[in-house]
């Protein structure tokens, strides 16, 4: 393990170190099935496509709530190839959790509001992780008028790349439901 | 050179239409509420109608009717937003662009619910119409649209309705519940006796509507945008929000594709949280990245400068 300092995506926007040769470090978070092999055909897309590999941290013992094993790849690379790595990465069947800063997060917060204990919270958060490809990361319960009464709840999700919008879709539906009010994230845009 | 208005309509924006027009180098020669009507040739005396108008009297003495047999340039239809068949405001504009003038439109109405018919009828007229006032007061919305080319403008989001917009703000702000802000704001006057239209999304998902037909160049009317109001949100979803760095605005959002008001969570110190009752826009550009425009979305003067640019960019008849 190459232990030195990585570019997460909280320093991203500040001094970033870039060699004199334009190459930049970057962080991509993956998840990969539990199976012999996966780890190796991650990265060959990497290497294949320009990037440099600096550390890998294989998270065995933690499994995601679909039974993935999550990897954190830090890469160093120029730029302008940084975009073709995660691409490539995508049409290799890799599931791209993070890549570099926001721009790729997959993680998302959604804030349910409505009689959430009364209606099950537990069948409701259930319901999101069978029928949508969302985990629940966490949740953050608020019921200052008391558990009979209207709370709320904001719950963090990690979801498949690309699959904001549709996994949304299904979240609003499930709310309909259940007659809960789904405040979704605005995606569009640089809001 | 100037243009001879003739104002619909004698309630904030009409009456501030009428105030700044001979400041926009334009003339006034017929101004009516909805049951009387001032008109002159040579020039209303603006001034003495309007005090009699804020004095709870009549705006003037003559029929409505005389006003579409005055000689103007440019119809400013200023009268209340009607949904349905958006009448009386969609005959108004009917009679003027029939009578090869010009219209402009501070009513959403027509825009909103009959934008094909408006089309047609300006295309068979030797007047245009045109409806800045329509979309977000003194925020130069849809002058940008038409600058940048509808082609090339992707989606327009934003918050359209100062209102929902200040109940929103406060409830984050000072963790109060909804109702308690309500009451406020309509103490303060920012919020209606009755809020409805406000606080359901029916206003900011009209000014979307109008938008959407702007981009599509028709299609849409207000039963086919998709609208979720803000009166459910408590103020423990705000304080959730504000967990996690973001706050909950009601976010229009307006496509070729579809209409969607709602409220949603934004970050806290970006573009979209604006606060109070101010009103801000991002059009999104094919070639040219965001633009974003904010400002004051309502009052009468704000609303009546848009009215006023646009009769500043209508060609001579």
């Amino acid at each position: 393990m190459v232990d030195e300092p990585v570019v997460s995506e909280d320093d991203e926007e500040g001094d970033d170190p870039e060699t004199d040769g334009g190459v930049q470090a970057y962080t991509v978070r993956l998840e990969l099935v539990d199976e012999p092999g996966e780890l190796l055909r991650a990265l060959s897309p990497i290497a294949e496509n320009g990037g440099n590999l600096l550390s890998i941290h294989h998270e065995r013992g933690n499994i995601t709530p679909r039974g993935h094993i999550p990897v954190e790849v830090d890469l160093e690379c120029p730029p302008d190839r940084f975009e073709d790595i995660v691409e490539a990465l995508r049409d290799a069947g890799v599931n791209v959790i993070q890549a570099g800063a926001d721009r790729y997060g997959e993680e998302i917060n959604v804030v349910l509001v409505g009689h959430l204990v009364d209606t099950d919270l537990s069948h409701t958060l259930n319901r999101i992780q069978e029928e949508t490809s969302a985990a629940v990361l966490d949740l953050s319960l608020s019921a200052p008028e008391g558990t009979e009464n209207i709370s709320s709840a904001r719950l963090r999700l990690a979801i498949d790349s690309g699959e904001a919008e549709e996994t949304l879709a299904q979240i609003r539906t499930i709310g309909t439901d259940k007659e809960l009010t789904v405040v979704e994230p605005l995606l569009g845009g640089d809001a | 050179m100037g243009q001879k208005l003739a104002i619909l309509g004698a309630g904030d924006v009409g009456r501030s239409v009428a105030d700044l027009a001979g400041e926009y180098g334009h003339e006034v020669v017929a101004l009516a509420d909805s049951s009387t009507a001032v008109v002159d040739p040579d020039g209303i005396d603006v001034e003495a109608a309007l005090e009699r108008k804020v004095g709870g009297e009549s705006v003037g003495t003559a029929d409505p009717e005389a006003v579409f047999e005055t000689d103007y340039d440019v119809l400013v239809e200023a009268t209340p937003t009607t949904l349905g068949d958006a009448e009386p405001g969609f005959s108004h504009v009917e009679r003027a662009l029939e009578a090869d003038r010009h219209v402009v439109l501070a009513n959403k109405g027509p825009v909103a619910e009959r934008y094909e018919e408006l089309q047609a009828l300006e295309a068979d007229s030797a007047g245009s119409v045109r409806f800045e006032a329509t979309v977000g007061g003194a925020i130069p919305v849809l002058s940008t649209i038409e600058d940048e080319t509808p082609q090339a403008v992707t989606a327009v989001r934003g918050v359209l309705n100062g209102t929902a917009n200040f109940i929103l703000t406060r409830m984050a702000a000072e963790g109060l519940d909804y109702e308690h802000v309500l009451a406020e704001a309509q103490d303060l006057g920012v919020a209606e006796a009755d809020p409805t239209f406000d606080v359901d999304g029916t206003d900011a998902a009209l000014k979307f509507v109008i938008l959407a037909n702007v981009l599509a160049d028709g299609g849409f009317a207000l039963e086919d945008a998709d609208v979720t109001g803000i009166q459910n949100i408590p103020g423990s979803a705000l304080d959730l929000a504000a967990e996690d760095g973001r706050t909950i605005r009601l976010i229009g959002e307006a496509t070729r594709e579809g209409v969607r008001v709602a409220p949603r969570l934004v970050p806290e110190n970006g573009p979209l949280a604006v606060t109070g009752t101010r009103n801000i826009v991002q059009i999104e550009t094919k070639n040219a990245g965001s633009l974003h425009s904010s400002g004051r979305g309502a009052g009468g003067p704000e609303t009546a400068t848009a009215v006023l640019s646009d009769v500043g960019r209508l060609p001579e008849l």
